[in-house]
C-alpha cells in the first residue's frame, strides 16, 4: 500500500504538477493576459514593502540558485572539482541558511504587513490565502531541512544522493521513487507543498515571475507603436470583427 | 580608464538603440506603402540626406488668462475615464491653484520623486537611474507616491441617513474610506488646496515657490493666482515609457499618444515614478498603470478630447505639430536646461514649406494631416506668435501641452494701484517691474528664464493695447505691434485666434489612420485600454467603427460597471439573445416599415419563426 503512495506521490504527481504548471500557465496566458501583474500593495504601504518587499525576492534568488546547484548538479560532478562534501555542505548551510532565513524574514514583514494593513488586506484575492500559507509552510519546511541535517551531527543526510537523484530521475522519466521515500520526513514536507505551490503558479498572482522584465537591459528606452500593431493580443473568446464596408 | 570605456560603450549601445529604432521606424514606414513598397525604398534611398523625417504629434495649448478653476474639465475627464474601483483617486485632467502644491503634493519635487530625465556625462538618462537600477529596485520603488500624497479616497455612510434608530440626534453620514471601508476622517482631498485654500502653511510647499527665494515669497502671495489646468503631456521625449521595464508604455507613431498596453503592464509602477508630472496613475484593483489616453477614441474620429469639448472657459486648443523625431534626443540633451524651449522650438518643422510637407507624405503622414498640420492653432500659437510655452521643460521630456502664461494678474495688480490696465506704458512697465509672478511663470514655463515669459507676456498686452484702440476707435499705433516683433495683421489674428475663435478653429484634428497596413487594420487592433475593470470596456466585445459613430441613440447594454460607452445597435438584443434579421426596435426611428419589423410568416421564414 505504502508502496503505491509512494509511487502516486514521487512517481505521479510530479509530472501531473508539471503539466498543470505548464498548461495552466499557456491557458492563463491565452486567456487572461490582462490578469498577468504583480497586484503591487505598495500604493497603500511603502515602509514595510520596502523592507519586507526586496528582502524576501532577492533571498529567493539566492535560494532558487541553491536549489539548482544541489539538485541539479550531481555529488560525483563536486568532487571531481574537488569540493568534497564537508566543504560543500558547510557552503550550503552557510549560504542556503542566510537566504532561508533572510527569505522567512522578509515573507513575515510581508505577512505581517497583509494582515495588519486594512487597505492591503482588503486588496488580497483568494488564490492569496492559498498561495501566502503555502510559501510559508515550503519556507519553514525547507528551512528546518536545511539546518536538520547539521544538526543530527553523526550521520547527516546527504540529500544530494537522495532527493537530488530523485528530482534528476523525474527528467528521464524514470522517478527513482524509492529515494525520495526514503528522505527524512522534512524533506517531503518541503517537497509536497512545494509542487502545490507550483500547482496553483499559473492561477495565482505567482505568474507574475514569469514575466520578469529582463529584455528591459537591451531595449531601447522609447517604444514607439503604431495604431495597426496596438494590440498583437486579441482574446480568443472575444468575437471576430468584421472589417466595416469601403 | 574603465569608467571611460564603459562610457563609450554605452554611448555606442544608445546610438545602435537609436538606429534600430530609426531603422524600426523606416520598416513601419514601409509597411505603409503596401504594394509599392520596393518602389519606395529605392526611391528613399536616393533621396533620403535631403528630406527629414516627419512625425506627427497631437498636441494641446491652454489659454491660462481664461482658465476660471470651474474644474469642469476634471469633472468630466473623471466621469469618462476614471469613475471605477481602483482609479477613485486618479484624476487624468486636474486643475490646481498657482501657487500651491498641486496634485499629487509637491510632484514638482524632483529631488523627491524623481521623475523625467537627466543629463549624465552628457547623456540623457532617466533621473531615476538607468536599466539596471531600475530592475535592481523592481521589487520595491523607493521613489513611488503613495495614496497619501494624492489623497485617501472616501465615499459617506449614506445608509445610516435612514437605517439610524430613532433618536433625539439628526442622523449623519460619516465618512467611509473607498480603499478599505472603514470608517475614515478625511484630511485631504482633491483640490483641498484651491484658490489658495490652506494659506501660507500649504503655499510654503510649492516646490517653485521654494526656488524663488523667500522675500519673494511673502510679497508675492498678496500679489496674485492662477489656475493651471494639467493633463498628460504625452512628450516627445517621454520619460514613462523609458522606465517601464515591460515595454507596456509607448508612444504612437500616428499621433503621438503615449498609451498603456494594459497586457503588457505587469504593474511594475515605475511609469509612476518616471513621469515627472505624475499623470501616470496605479489602478490598485487591476494593478495595471493608467492614464491620461488623449481620449484617443474621440480624437480618432476627428473630435476634441472629453476636456477640450466640455472646457467652459474655452481656453483648450487643439491641433497637429509635425516634427523631425531624429532632432528629439540631442535637443532633449541640450547642456542648459533654459535652452531646452529654443531647442524644442527648433524640431517643429513649418508645413507651409513644400519640402517638409513632400517628406512628410513620404514619411507615410495622409495629406489630411499636413493640412491639419497648416490650420493648427497649436502650431499658430507655439510656434507663429510664440505665446504658448511648455511645462517643465527642464525636465527634458519635451511636454506637448502648452500653455498661454497669464497676463489677467498683471492687469488686475495695476489696476488694483488705480492704473488702467490697459494703457501700453503701464502695462509693459508692470511686466518688467512685477517681476515676482514673472520669476514664478518663467519656474513653470522656461526653467527659470524670464526672457520668452515676458516676450509672451509683452505680446499679450500689446494685442490687449492695440484691439482697446481698434473698439475705441482710436488712431492706431504700428510701433505697437512692431515693437513685440508682430505686424498689426498678425495682432489681430491673434486676437481673434485667442478671443473669437470658434470650435473648429480652435479644434483642428484630423481623422485617424494606420501607419502600417491597410486601411481598417487599426479597427482590428483594438483598444489598448479594453479589458475587465478598464474603461472602454465593451460588454460584448468592441463594436466595429462605423456603429460607434452612428448618431442613434443606441441602447445601453449588459451590467453597468462604471462608463459603458453607448452600445452600437449589436447583432443581438440587449439581453444577448440574436435578433434573428429582425429590427431591434429601440433602434427604430418610427417612420417606415423596414424589414424584420414583424416577424416572418411561418410559411416563408420556415422554422426559424
Amino acid at each position: 500500500m505504502t508502496h503505491h503512495l509512494h509511487i502516486a506521490l514521487w512517481g505521479v504527481l510530479p509530472y501531473l504538477v508539471l503539466a498543470v504548471l505548464a498548461g495552466g500557465t499557456a491557458w492563463r496566458y491565452r486567456y487572461d493576459r490582462f490578469g498577468f501583474t504583480t497586484r503591487s500593495s505598495q500604493l497603500h504601504e511603502s515602509r514595510l514593502l520596502r523592507i519586507g518587499g526586496p528582502l524576501f525576492h532577492y533571498a529567493l534568488f539566492l535560494v532558487a540558485g541553491g536549489h539548482v546547484m544541489g539538485l541539479l548538479v550531481p555529488e560525483w560532478l563536486t568532487e571531481r572539482l574537488s569540493v568534497h562534501e564537508p566543504l560543500y555542505h558547510a557552503v550550503a548551510l552557510t549560504v542556503g541558511g542566510t537566504a532561508g532565513i533572510a527569505a522567512v524574514a522578509g515573507l513575515a514583514v510581508l505577512l505581517y504587513r497583509r494582515l495588519r494593513v486594512p487597505a492591503v488586506r482588503r486588496g488580497t484575492s483568494r488564490s492569496d490565502r492559498l498561495v501566502h500559507p503555502l510559501l510559508a509552510l515550503v519556507l519553514l519546511a525547507g528551512l528546518t531541512a536545511t539546518f536538520s541535517s547539521s544538526v543530527s551531527a553523526h550521520h547527516p543526510y546527504d540529500y544530494r544522493l537522495g532527493v537530488s537523484v530523485w528530482f534528476r530521475s523525474l527528467f528521464t522519466l524514470d522517478p527513482d521513487t524509492a529515494a525520495m521515500a526514503h528522505a527524512p520526513l522534512v524533506y517531503r514536507v518541503h517537497a509536497l507543498p512545494a509542487m502545490a505551490l507550483f500547482a496553483a503558479w499559473p492561477f495565482s498572482r505567482l505568474v507574475h515571475a514569469l514575466t520578469a522584465p529582463l529584455g528591459y537591459l537591451t531595449r531601447p528606452y522609447l517604444v514607439y507603436r503604431s495604431r495597426a500593431r496596438t494590440t498583437p493580443y486579441r482574446h480568443p473568446a472575444a468575437p471576430l470583427e468584421r472589417r466595416p464596408p469601403r | 580608464m574603465p569608467d571611460r570605456t564603459r562610457r563609450t560603450r554605452r554611448d555606442q549601445r544608445d546610438q545602435r538603440d537609436r538606429q534600430n529604432q530609426q531603422e524600426q521606424n523606416r520598416q513601419d514606414q514601409q509597411d505603409q506603402q503596401g504594394g509599392q513598397k520596393r518602389n519606395a525604398r529605392r526611391s528613399r534611398r536616393s533621396r533620403r540626406p535631403a528630406a527629414p523625417r516627419v512625425m506627427a504629434q497631437v498636441a494641446m495649448v491652454m489659454n491660462l488668462d481664461k482658465c476660471i478653476g470651474c474644474h469642469t474639465c476634471s469633472v468630466t475627464c473623471k466621469q469618462t475615464w476614471t469613475n471605477r474601483a481602483g482609479t477613485e483617486y486618479a484624476w487624468f485632467n486636474n486643475v490646481e491653484t498657482r501657487p500651491g502644491q498641486g496634485y499629487p503634493r509637491r510632484y514638482e519635487d524632483q529631488d523627491t520623486w524623481r521623475g523625467g530625465w537627466q543629463l549624465k556625462h552628457g547623456r540623457l538618462v532617466p533621473r531615476g537611474g538607468g536599466r539596471a537600477r531600475r530592475l535592481a529596485r523592481l521589487f520595491a520603488n523607493p521613489e513611488l507616491p503613495t495614496l497619501d500624497d494624492y489623497y485617501q479616497p472616501w465615499t459617506y455612510d449614506y445608509d445610516n441617513l435612514l437605517s439610524a434608530p430613532l433618536g433625539e440626534d439628526v442622523p449623519t453620514a460619516p465618512p467611509r474610506s473607498l480603499v478599505d471601508g472603514r470608517p475614515t476622517a478625511v484630511t485631504g482631498g482633491p483640490n483641498w488646496d484651491d484658490d489658495l485654500g490652506g494659506g501660507p502653511d500649504a503655499l510654503a510647499g510649492d516646490p517653485v515657490l521654494s526656488r524663488i527665494g523667500t522675500q519673494v515669497r511673502l510679497s508675492y502671495e498678496q500679489t496674485f493666482m492662477f489656475h493651471l489646468p494639467r493633463i498628460c503631456e504625452h512628450c516627445l521625449n517621454p520619460s514613462c515609457v523609458a522606465v517601464c521595464p515591460s515595454g507596456a508604455l509607448y508612444k504612437r507613431v500616428e499621433d503621438g499618444i503615449v498609451l498603456v498596453d494594459q497586457d503588457r503592464c505587469r504593474g511594475w509602477r515605475m511609469c509612476v515614478s518616471g513621469c515627472p508630472y505624475k499623470k501616470v496613475y496605479f489602478n490598485h484593483r487591476t494593478g495595471k498603470a493608467e492614464k491620461c489616453t488623449l481620449c484617443y477614441p474621440r480624437i480618432e474620429a476627428g473630435e476634441p478630447t472629453v476636456c477640450s469639448e466640455t472646457c467652459v472657459g474655452r481656453l483648450r486648443y487643439l491641433g497637429v505639430l509635425l516634427y523631425d523625431p531624429d532632432k528629439v534626443g540631442e535637443a532633449a540633451s541640450v547642456p542648459d536646461e533654459r535652452d531646452l524651449y529654443a531647442a524644442q522650438l527648433d524640431c517643429f518643422l513649418d508645413p507651409h514649406d513644400p519640402a517638409v510637407a513632400r517628406a512628410a507624405e513620404e514619411s507615410g503622414i495622409p495629406h489630411d494631416w499636413v493640412t491639419a498640420a497648416r490650420d493648427s492653432p497649436v502650431r499658430k500659437l507655439i510656434c507663429d506668435y510664440r505665446v504658448a510655452l511648455p511645462l517643465h521643460p527642464e525636465y527634458r521630456t519635451m511636454p506637448m501641452v502648452w500653455y498661454v502664461p497669464p497676463l489677467s494678474p498683471v492687469v488686475d495688480a495695476l489696476t488694483a494701484d488705480g492704473f488702467d490696465g490697459e494703457e501700453p506704458a503701464a502695462l509693459f512697465g508692470a511686466i518688467d517691474t512685477l517681476r515676482i509672478p514673472l520669476e514664478y511663470l518663467a519656474e513653470l514655463f522656461t526653467a527659470g528664464d524670464t526672457g520668452p515669459v515676458e516676450a509672451a507676456l509683452c505680446r499679450l498686452a500689446a494685442m490687449r493695447a492695440h484691439m482697446r484702440r481698434v473698439n475705441l476707435r482710436e488712431p492706431r499705433d504700428p510701433a505697437l505691434a512692431r515693437g513685440v516683433g508682430m505686424d498689426e495683421d498678425g495682432i489681430e489674428a491673434m486676437y481673434r485666434l485667442l478671443a473669437l475663435a470658434k470650435y473648429e478653429e480652435r479644434y483642428v484634428v484630423p481623422t485617424g489612420y494606420s501607419h502600417s497596413g491597410p486601411a481598417g487594420a487599426a479597427a482590428e487592433a483594438g483598444c489598448s485600454l479594453e479589458a475587465d475593470g478598464g474603461p472602454g470596456m465593451y460588454p460584448q466585445g468592441p463594436p466595429d467603427a462605423d456603429a460607434f459613430h452612428a448618431p442613434l441613440g443606441a441602447p445601453l447594454g449588459g451590467p453597468p460597471p462604471g462608463a459603458v460607452p453607448p452600445q452600437p445597435a449589436p447583432a443581438t438584443d440587449p439581453t444577448g439573445r440574436s435578433l434573428r434579421g429582425r429590427v431591434n426596435l429601440l433602434d427604430w426611428n418610427g417612420e417606415g416599415r423596414p424589414d424584420g419589423l414583424f416577424p416572418r410568416r411561418r410559411e416563408s421564414g420556415g422554422k426559424d419563426a
